[in-house]
């Protein structure tokens, strides 16, 4: 049965579907880690959660605020020190799937998040790379999650800080990058995958109450839409209450909602 | 062997003007007491470095502590930006922060070759970043053995690390857990040390494989009870999320932040002095 929801809502939903039982996740803190721990808190239970802090296969009961909350430790199966994940465990090639953000995204899933503007002189400063630049070239896959607008989905990015797949076709298989790179984009909007040969990403499923115009109109290059592009399934009430449930518990513990960032 | 001693004493016995800082904690054990104790001293022309400034390098840059800041990720974690770093970056106010950006995975590899008496560090890194064109230390390196190109890095090399822990012990024995970062590279990669502890006890009482910083490494230990809040310290308190979503109206307006900075800590004597002042 599926239920009414937010365009947000409806992004979460999508990215922890993404997340199959059993795999080992790298978690950016935000709307990764709401949707990584939606997909543990619905079908993938047996998910390992490793946050750059340390915390390995961390079981939250209610959304971090920050990459290092004290409940990540507390319900680990075992808490590492910072150098022993990236080293280890990343760069060891243990991590099944990388989960992102992005400021900006451009049509090869390469990822912004260091300035908008020139690098000497920018317009904003943004937070910088952070564990990005190595999730995303030595996990296995990677998911993007990310809101949808022409500020964000842009035809070229002020400064490349993680690479998605370069300039496309075989660049990165090239460049040796460990990794596979980016499975799929998630937004409010639609889902996109890279084209098996172009690299580029295509829209392969439409969210419900979405019109392929208002995808175009959020995008700041030429998107195409996959031959067989479909439609998202709308939540079911198991997930949605889930996620609503999270968000409430993480609302009532730290007086804000988990994924503000 | 580690010193007792007052914070006061131990940052202007081993925190110099135009010295090289790094004060860790990632996200938990952020050694706070000791910045604002910087900031009251009114260090100039620090050094930082830390994988995530977080308030208290925007502390310490928004009251003019800072020349250069190395770091790999600037923002407020859960809230959004870091006011007064942007406004170094962007504006160069109150002065201009020379900064050299790297990845988390690049920062913990060179604390740990610090650690280990090396000059470099080498990971599998950046390819395809610009970070290495607008970082000239970020460099490769070819394996004499297989022929991959991989990245190298600097080692960190502090002239002084400070942390916070939870226990020591009477003769200086360090005693952290929970979430560990990089204190302990970093600490180990310093020339001096100092940490601040939760609390003095007879015995740590710890068991093996515990993460101890023997009393030999340490420089200087001080009680600072609840000295890494607003962050926060595992088994003694939570981390005040309320006053880190404050720091962002605190810290976007200039005034407003000078305001603050002079109350709050250029006015107060100690930290305990401060607890009592933002707990009014």
């Amino acid at each position: 049965m599926s239920v009414a929801c937010t365009s947000d809502e409806m992004m979460t939903v999508a990215a922890a579907r993404m997340l199959r039982n059993g795999a080992v996740c790298f978690v950016g803190i935000g709307l990764p880690s709401t949707a990584a721990n939606l997909a543990r808190l619905t079908h993938a239970p047996d998910a390992v959660l490793v946050y750059e802090s340390g915390p390995i296969g961390a079981k939250p009961p209610v959304l971090p605020l920050s990459i290092g909350d004290g409940n990540l430790a507390e319900t680990a199966d075992t808490v590492v020190s910072t150098p022993e994940i990236f080293r280890y465990w990343l760069q060891g090639g243990r991590i099944d799937v990388g989960f992102l953000g992005a400021a900006q995204l451009d049509r090869f899933a390469n990822i912004n998040t260091t300035v908008v503007g020139s690098y000497k002189n920018p317009k904003v400063r943004l937070p910088g790379a952070g564990g990005a630049p190595e999730i995303s070239s030595s996990a296995k896959e990677v998911l993007i999650i990310v809101k949808q607008t022409k500020r964000t989905f842009v035809e070229k990015l002020d400064f490349v800080t993680s690479v998605g797949f370069l300039s496309g076709g075989n660049s990165r298989e090239l460049a040796g990058l460990p990794g596979n790179g980016p499975a799929a984009v998630i937004t409010d909007l639609c889902i996109l995958r890279p084209h098996p040969v172009s690299r580029e990403l295509e829209v392969t499923s439409v969210h419900p109450g979405v019109n392929r115009e208002s995808i175009l109109k959020s995008t700041g290059w030429e998107l195409r839409f996959a031959e067989n592009c479909g439609e998202t399934a709308s939540p079911n009430s198991v997930e949605l209450e889930t996620l609503r449930d999270l968000k409430e518990r993480t609302a009532a513990a730290h007086g804000v909602e988990g994924d503000a960032a | 062997m580690a010193e007792w001693v007052t914070l006061a004493e131990a940052i202007a016995a081993n925190v110099h003007d135009g010295e090289t800082v790094a004060l860790e904690g990632f996200t938990h054990l952020i050694p706070f007491a000791a910045g604002h104790e910087i900031i009251r001293q009114q260090r100039r022309n620090l050094s930082l470095i830390r994988m995530t400034p977080d308030l208290i390098y925007d502390q310490l840059i928004g009251a003019g502590c800072a020349a250069k800041l190395t770091f790999s990720w600037g923002g407020n974690p859960g809230v959004g930006s870091l006011h007064r770093f942007r406004d170094a970056v962007e504006n160069g106010w109150p002065g201009p922060l020379e900064i050299e950006e790297r990845s988390h995975s690049d920062l913990a590899n060179a604390y740990v070759a610090g650690a280990a008496n090396l000059p470099f560090a080498v990971l599998r890194g950046y390819t395809g970043s610009d970070l290495p064109r607008v970082n000239d230390k970020i460099r490769s390196v070819t394996c004499p053995f297989t022929g991959e190109l991989l990245a190298a890095t600097p080692s960190v090399r502090p002239d002084v690390t400070v942390i916070h822990a939870q226990k020591a012990d009477w003769k200086g024995n360090v005693l952290l857990w929970g979430i560990l970062g990089v204190q302990k590279e970093a600490a180990l990669a310093a020339k001096r040390a100092i940490v601040t502890v939760e609390e003095r006890v007879r015995e740590l009482n710890a068991p093996p494989n515990a993460c101890i910083l023997p009393s030999w490494v340490v420089t200087a230990v001080c009680e600072v009870p609840r000295g890494a809040t607003p962050s926060y310290a595992h088994g003694y308190y939570d981390r005040d999320n309320v006053f880190y979503r404050a720091w962002d109206r605190i810290s976007r307006d200039r005034d407003c932040f000078n305001a603050w900075i002079k109350a709050n800590i250029l006015e107060t004597e100690d930290f305990a002095e401060y607890l009592q002042a933002v707990l009014q």
